[in-house]
């Protein structure tokens, strides 16, 4: 079997908030492995920790207050990114890992044009020339599919639509074909047509340069589409994990089963949705035992008072969760006859 | 069959093109926001209108409420004139017609409490003697599924899901028939954009409201919305019942749109329809047909681009602006 590219073990990624209302624990224990070739998708609603766990690979969580705790490891090609000196650091980011963020606008500088934007990279990365940048960004530009590469690489980021702004994004970030491209919500700002083209282009360029994409995102639509394997989020943790059509055809976790269920569909008649009960837990006081307990219609006595761990399927401990298991952090999978049915 | 409760007939908004910097130079050509939108809606009934951003949908829903003046078209609420209304009855009308927006967040005063935001319209429209107050907040408390306790809290204390309940239980609180959701649910996460739909849904059952529910998310709109109206570049170009444009529709657009929706089912096998170019700007619309640069009918032609298609009927109670309606894909 293969090595994995990327492997997340025990990850956690505190923040102490400033009206003394404790820690949070934006991410506590995440644990995840990330393939050669391979999307991942990471879903889950806001607060759950994927947006903080995306950028703790990176390390661009700002410290304070944000910390990462010792213990947590976070591998690339065998290297411990937690531990590496600043400048080996940088030589991966943005080269061979590169990231993409929703919200195009602030994530561009707005005075220097885009050609200079991509161009930063190359030079910085791969030494190249301005001229052989410049021309290396006029071929990106063609590349995510941007009409007349040559005019527009002399533009500035506000002549450009929202849609135009996040092609240049993904040109910036794959400038130096990183092996591992992290995309934070990367179509959550725009219209549902440009979401389909951008979503379009990010498959046909992971084929053609071969990446790894860890793809966030709080829409289980786009991770049906679009996701090989994915990592569902609740509370700071990893509550499942499983190969897509696994996840989709026997959702472990009641919090999986609950989320698919409030999705409104377009191809099911006007019914009544149903809802999770309940709100999200803030992060500097998650629920003791099983942290979905106060919102999950099987509880029982145990699962406030013992925090499940990853059960596989089989129900025994799972690991990092990577390759074809199918676990979930629920006590249902030991012990599926208290499974409650529909009332 | 019944009256309308509301008819708009050829509803105009263009905001004037500004001058360059200092004023100088030539004005900017009019932004076409809304471009001649016709639509009735029964009583106790739900028009989902839907569009991507540009499309004029949030302006036509303000332009009615008059929130906004129009430039031109008459709306009529239970046979009243709207834009004819004098200060007096208009603020009379207001009590019928209410409106509940996207971000509950700006649309809430940060320094009132929950209290405080539900009974000043209670206060304005003279609905509730003081001493009566505390009990009529506590009641839209109630109806929206927040616990009396809420109402000594700031915005601030609220979750997006409370800070929604809240925004409605204000609109409810004049007692309107008529309410625009103008996306009430798309800041919200799923879990929690469900129970507001459920609300919204049980709310209009219990107090026979109309809604004009206003969303880019056509997955949404299928779950409240009775009939269906898609609008592109400040026009509508189709409308039916929701089944119809769901199961069968016409219009290159409405078809490429749901084709676009991501469906939460890694096995549905189905034949995408990207489309290429961007939206264009309602300040520089396309001649002819608006969408005509975007559409991928096989058909397309020379027409297209010179004649804009009359939003007309391709089956009853079905219209489409295509001049290729009636034609598949």
């Amino acid at each position: 079997m293969t090595e994995p590219l990327l492997r997340v073990r025990d990850l956690k990624t505190y923040f102490v908030t400033e009206h003394g209302s404790g820690t949070a624990r934006a991410v506590d224990g995440v644990s995840f492995d990330l393939y050669p070739g391979e999307t991942l998708g990471i879903v889950g609603e806001s607060g759950c920790g994927k947006t903080v766990t995306s950028l703790s690979i990176l390390r661009l969580v700002p410290e304070p207050p944000g910390h990462i705790r010792p213990g947590s490891l976070i591998e690339f090609e065998g290297r411990n990114l937690l531990t590496l000196a600043p400048p080996d650091l940088r030589a991966i980011r943005g080269n061979q890992i590169a990231m993409i963020f929703q919200e195009p606008m602030t994530s561009l500088n707005p005075v220097f044009t885009v050609g200079d934007q991509i161009a930063e990279a190359a030079i910085i990365h791969q030494r190249l020339s301005r001229k052989a940048a410049r021309a290396r960004a006029i071929e990106m530009l063609q590349l995510v599919g941007i009409p007349d590469p040559a005019e527009r690489v002399d533009h500035y980021p506000h002549q450009l639509s929202g849609g135009m702004r996040q092609r240049v994004m993904i040109a910036m970030a794959l400038v130096c074909h990183p092996k591992v491209l992290i995309a934070d919500e990367p179509t959550t700002a725009l219209d549902v047509t440009i979401q389909a083209q951008i979503l379009e282009l990010l498959d046909r360029l992971q084929v053609e340069l071969g990446m790894a994409v860890v793809l966030i995102t709080h829409d289980l639509g786009i991770v049906a589409g679009h996701a090989d394997r994915v990592v569902v989020m609740y509370a700071g943790q990893v509550v499942e994990t499983a190969p897509t059509t696994a996840l989709f055809d026997r959702p472990l976790h009641p919090y999986t089963e609950g989320l698919m269920a409030a999705v409104p569909r377009i191809d099911t008649p006007r019914s009544r949705l149903q809802a999770i009960p309940g709100q999200v837990p803030a992060a500097t006081a998650w629920p003791s035992g099983c942290r979905f307990h106060p919102r999950c219609p099987h509880a029982w006595a145990k699962c406030a008072v013992d925090e499940p761990p990853l059960l596989d399927e089989g129900g025994g401990e799972g690991g990092g969760g990577g390759g074809e298991t199918h676990a979930a952090r629920c006590w249902l999978v030991q012990e599926p006859a208290r499974r409650r049915h529909e009332p | 069959m019944t009256a309308p409760l509301l008819d708009v007939q050829q509803l105009v908004k263009h905001y004037p093109g500004e001058r360059g910097l200092l004023g100088l130079g030539r004005p900017r050509p009019p932004v076409r926001a809304v471009d001649g939108v016709s639509l009735t809606i029964a009583p106790g009934q739900t028009l989902g209108l839907v569009g991507e951003s540009g499309s004029g949908k949030s302006t036509v829903g303000r332009t009615i409420l008059r929130l906004q003046e129009p430039t031109a078209g008459r709306v009529l609420f239970e046979g009243a004139d709207v834009f004819a209304l004098g200060a007096g009855p208009l603020r009379a009308l207001r009590r019928r017609m209410q409106i509940v927006f996207q971000d509950p967040y700006s649309s809430l005063n940060p320094r009132m409490t929950v209290a405080q935001t539900l009974r000043e319209p209670l206060e304005i429209h003279r609905l509730a003697e003081p001493a009566q107050m505390e009990g009529r907040v506590t009641a839209l408390l109630d109806e929206v599924g927040l616990e009396p306790a809420f109402a000594g809290r700031y915005p601030h204390e609220l979750s997006g899901g409370q800070r929604q309940r809240v925004g409605i239980a204000r609109a409810l609180s004049v007692e309107p028939r008529f309410i625009v959701c103008d996306e009430p649910v798309s800041a919200l996460d799923v879990s929690v954009q469900a129970q507001v739909l459920n609300l919204l849904a049980d709310l209009q059952q219990k107090r026979r409201l109309t809604y004009l529910f206003i969303a880019h998310d056509l997955a949404v709109v299928r779950h409240i919305a009775d009939e269906v109206a898609v609008m592109y570049l400040g026009r509508i170009v189709e409308r039916a019942p929701a089944p119809a444009i769901y199961g069968a529709p016409r219009h290159p657009y409405t078809r490429a749109l749901l084709s676009a929706v991501p469906e939460p089912d890694p096995r549905a096998a189905r034949t995408r329809i990207v489309l290429t170019g961007d939206i264009p700007s309602p300040a520089h619309p396309p001649s002819g047909c608006p969408f005509h640069p975007r559409c991928p009918h096989p058909k397309k032609n020379d027409r297209c681009r010179t004649e804009t298609p009359a939003l007309r009927p391709v089956e009853p109670g079905h219209l489409a602006a295509c001049h290729f309606a009636e034609q598949p894909m």
